[in-house]
């Protein structure tokens, strides 16, 4: 098991280096360099420029010498000294940005991916076992349409009802009172109340790819011998489905759940936007437009690195639940 | 019957059992042994057509039975004409605004006055100022009646660049200023809605086939090669596309498509975020190929090719592409969505297409504010078209998904 875990972690590092290359190359995007447009932002707001500060500021990030000089010390500095670059825009360190909005996306997407297991496992069952009544074309409809609802125009059609029903502005993920607070439990129980509506619309097109998946893998071992087997010698119809089928089931599900995190941060960061929650989504898209283009970079690595690392784990958790996995090679 | 797929469309060949009436079977009597005669299965006719019919024709069968795929293909069809014909279906100048219908509701269109059925009209519609909010609110006046009219002459205009005319689908006779028709409302500059929806459906129906074009030459590049030579390269390619699966797709188009130079004219820009969507959207098509690939691969009739002295290239083209086209067709059509998606998303929040280009998602970005949405909700109809035509190519691919192997019951 060390051994399958060591080699797991090893295969991820090539995969992380082109990461922080692409989200370099999307640094560098933008024409001229970095600190000259820094430069000309702080003289319009008529702020005095210490040219020794520029200097160091140069030689930390390697300006103006070869672009594999400057990803170098981009991603030394990173690695060693957890200095991410200088927000141009916010005029702070990345890192003082990056993890209260990170923790957020995190938050966040682990609570809907959980709803949306919690929710489509017991549906997907039922449809596979009572394949074809009505429950069965229902829920089926249902997860048609919900795959195919984007996740922000069912953001915007909330927002509507809310405003037009209730007079509510469902936007946010705290009240204002607590936005700028810092972390209590009351801000926590804040949280808590609003995150229930991102929550079901984004988990929404997750759940219903889930159902669907769910209920071609249970029907898939349904069919097999061995669940006759089991019936013929008198188990109970509840426990055969829950204790064979849909456990080996569930197999191909948690072994895709990297690119199911990967299309959850996708269609959330659109979610968040439009619903301007605290998380990443929205503030690297003000990042792209401003050109800020450190904090944008990092937001990519960071989002893209957390779908590799759920990958990795969901794999390792696969290897420990299915010894064929591990033994494989 | 075998469930081996024909590489072409001619009638399946030798070795299927070609049944003839009872009666013509008994009348030939020496060459053929008695026990013989027992194997020949009795087929009735409509199995008997199945078994000659082409594997077109059996695809065409089996589609057709998928109800919710031939009202997909309708819609489709109904939407792609509208692009087609966008100038004649649009009954005003997507660009024009009129300063008398800021925000203005969709016009009713009525066809009962005062009891009585008429031809389809409109009543005049009046405009006020709601003393309080100081906000535009329009009264109709139903007094006055103007009729709406096909083939109407209205805003002249250059068909396909070819033919001038000033011919429209429909419209009012009576000049606009004193009475136009909004069949979706106007928007906060009064330009008509419908007819920049039409006008946007150019753009957003064809960044979806024009991007899937893109993905599939990647695709059919990368996951052919893949599947075919195997090994090694195949283990760099399938790395390849795991990664690009594990990046978060819209963070990334966001990312790219904020690095396109802000002074790129309309088109360029259009092929600028046309490219960045099928640089992700390939590697689902490279998957479908590839399997193909590995599983036709170990086909007789593949062998059999390569005994015969065929190049690689005649036995990928003339005998395997036949056999996975129908597939590569009904996964392309599943992959048209998430293009048109992509651009409607990043139009959506400002980082793909730009005003003046007309596109369903700059038509959106209208409805980025609630406020706007909670009294004019008729901005969010560029939405409605998105969804529908998402939800019309959903349907028509899990169609011909089905019907792409006629072969399984």
């Amino acid at each position: 098991m060390a051994k399958y875990i060591l080699r797991r972690v090893l295969l991820m590092i090539p995969t992380l280096i082109v990461i922080s290359m692409i989200s370099f190359a999307v640094i560098q995007l933008p024409p001229g360099d970095y600190l000259t447009s820094y430069v000309a932002s702080l003289r319009q707001m008529g702020d005095d420029v210490d040219e020794t500060e520029l200097e160091m500021l140069r030689q930390r990030y390697g300006l103006g010498q070869p672009t594999y000089v400057q990803y170098y010390k981009w991603v030394s500095g990173i690695i060693l000294r957890g200095d991410w670059g200088q927000s141009m825009e916010w005029r702070k360190p990345v890192k003082d940005l990056i993890w209260e909005r990170m923790a957020l996306t995190v938050f966040l997407s682990s609570v809907s991916i959980m709803i949306s297991w919690f929710v489509a496992i017991p549906i997907g069952v039922y449809s596979a076992t009572h394949q074809y009544s009505p429950p069965d074309y229902v829920f089926s409809g249902m997860s048609f349409v919900g795959a195919g609802m984007p996740g922000f125009m069912l953001a915007l059609v909330v927002m509507w009802i809310a405003m037009r029903r209730f007079g509510l502005n469902v936007g946010g993920l705290f009240s204002p009172e607590y936005i700028t607070a810092p972390w209590s439990v009351d801000k926590f129980v804040d949280l808590l109340k609003h995150i229930w509506i991102p929550v079901i619309i984004i988990a929404l097109g997750s759940t219903a790819g889930s159902i669907r998946t769910t209920r071609a893998n249970v029907l898939d071992e349904l069919s097999k011998p061995y669940v006759e087997t089991a019936r013929a010698k008198g188990l109970k119809e509840r426990k055969l489905t829950w204790k064979y089928p849909v456990r080996v089931a569930m197999n191909p599900f948690f072994s895709t759940v990297g690119w199911t995190l990967a299309s959850l941060i996708s269609g959330a960061t659109l979610v968040d936007v439009v619903l301007s929650l605290q998380t990443t989504g929205p503030m690297m898209l003000r990042a792209l437009t401003s050109q800020d283009m450190y904090l944008a970079g990092s937001f990519l690595l960071l989002l893209s690195s957390l779908t590799v690392i759920g990958t990795l784990i969901s794999d390792v958790l696969l290897a420990w639940v299915d010894p064929r996995i591990r033994l494989e090679g | 019957m075998t469930t081996t797929k024909q590489d072409d469309s001619t009638p399946l060949p030798e070795g299927t059992p070609v049944p003839g009436a009872p009666g013509v079977l008994g009348a030939v009597d020496a060459p053929i042994s008695e026990d013989l005669l027992d194997d020949i299965p009795v087929v009735d006719e409509e199995e008997e057509r199945l078994y000659v019919a082409s594997q077109w024709q059996l695809m065409w069968w089996k589609f057709r039975r998928h109800k919710l795929a031939l009202i997909g293909a309708a819609i489709l069809a109904v939407l792609y004409t509208i692009a087609i014909f966008a100038e004649f279906v649009a009954p005003y100048d997507p660009s024009a605004f009129f300063v008398r219908y800021k925000m203005a509701p969709p016009t009713r269109i009525h066809i009962f006055h005062e009891g009585q059925l008429r031809a389809p009209f409109v009543y005049h519609q009046v405009r006020d100022r709601d003393p309080d909010t100081l906000r535009d609110i329009y009264t109709v006046d139903r007094s006055i009646t103007y009729p709406v009219n096909f083939f109407v002459r209205g805003v002249p205009y250059k068909f396909w660049g070819l033919v001038d005319t000033d011919i429209h689908l429909f419209g009012l006779t009576v000049d606009k200023d004193e009475q136009a028709v909004f069949l979706l409302g106007a928007d906060r500059m009064g330009r008509d809605l419908f007819t920049r929806i039409c006008y946007g459906a150019r753009i957003s129906l064809s960044i979806g086939l024009i991007g899937v074009f893109l993905s599939l030459i990647f695709g059919v590049t990368l996951g052919g090669i893949s599947g075919y030579y195997g090994g090694r390269v195949d283990t760099v390619i399938q790395r390849v596309i795991e990664f690009i699966q594990t990046i978060p797709s819209i963070p990334l188009w966001m990312a790219l498509s904020a690095g396109l130079p802000a002074d790129w004219p309309v088109v360029r820009l259009y092929f600028g975020i046309t490219i960045i969507l099928s640089l992700i959207g390939w590697t689902g098509m490279a998957r479908v190929v590839r399997g193909r690939f590995l599983q036709l691969r170990e086909e007789d009739f593949v062998l059999a090719a390569r005994l015969n002295g065929s190049s690689e290239i005649r036995i990928i083209l003339r005998h395997m592409a036949p056999s996975f086209f129908s597939h590569i067709i009904a996964s392309l059509t599943i992959a048209i969505p998430a293009t048109i998606l992509g651009e409607t998303g990043l139009s959506f929040i400002g980082l793909g297409l730009r005003a003046p280009a007309i596109s369903w998602g700059v038509l959106l970005q209208e409805a980025q504010n609630v406020r706007s949405l909670a009294f004019a909700p008729w901005v969010f109809a560029p939405a409605v078209a998105v969804v529908l035509t998402v939800f019309a190519f959903n349907f028509l691919g899990d169609g011909l998904r089905d019907a792409a192997d006629p072969y399984a019951r």
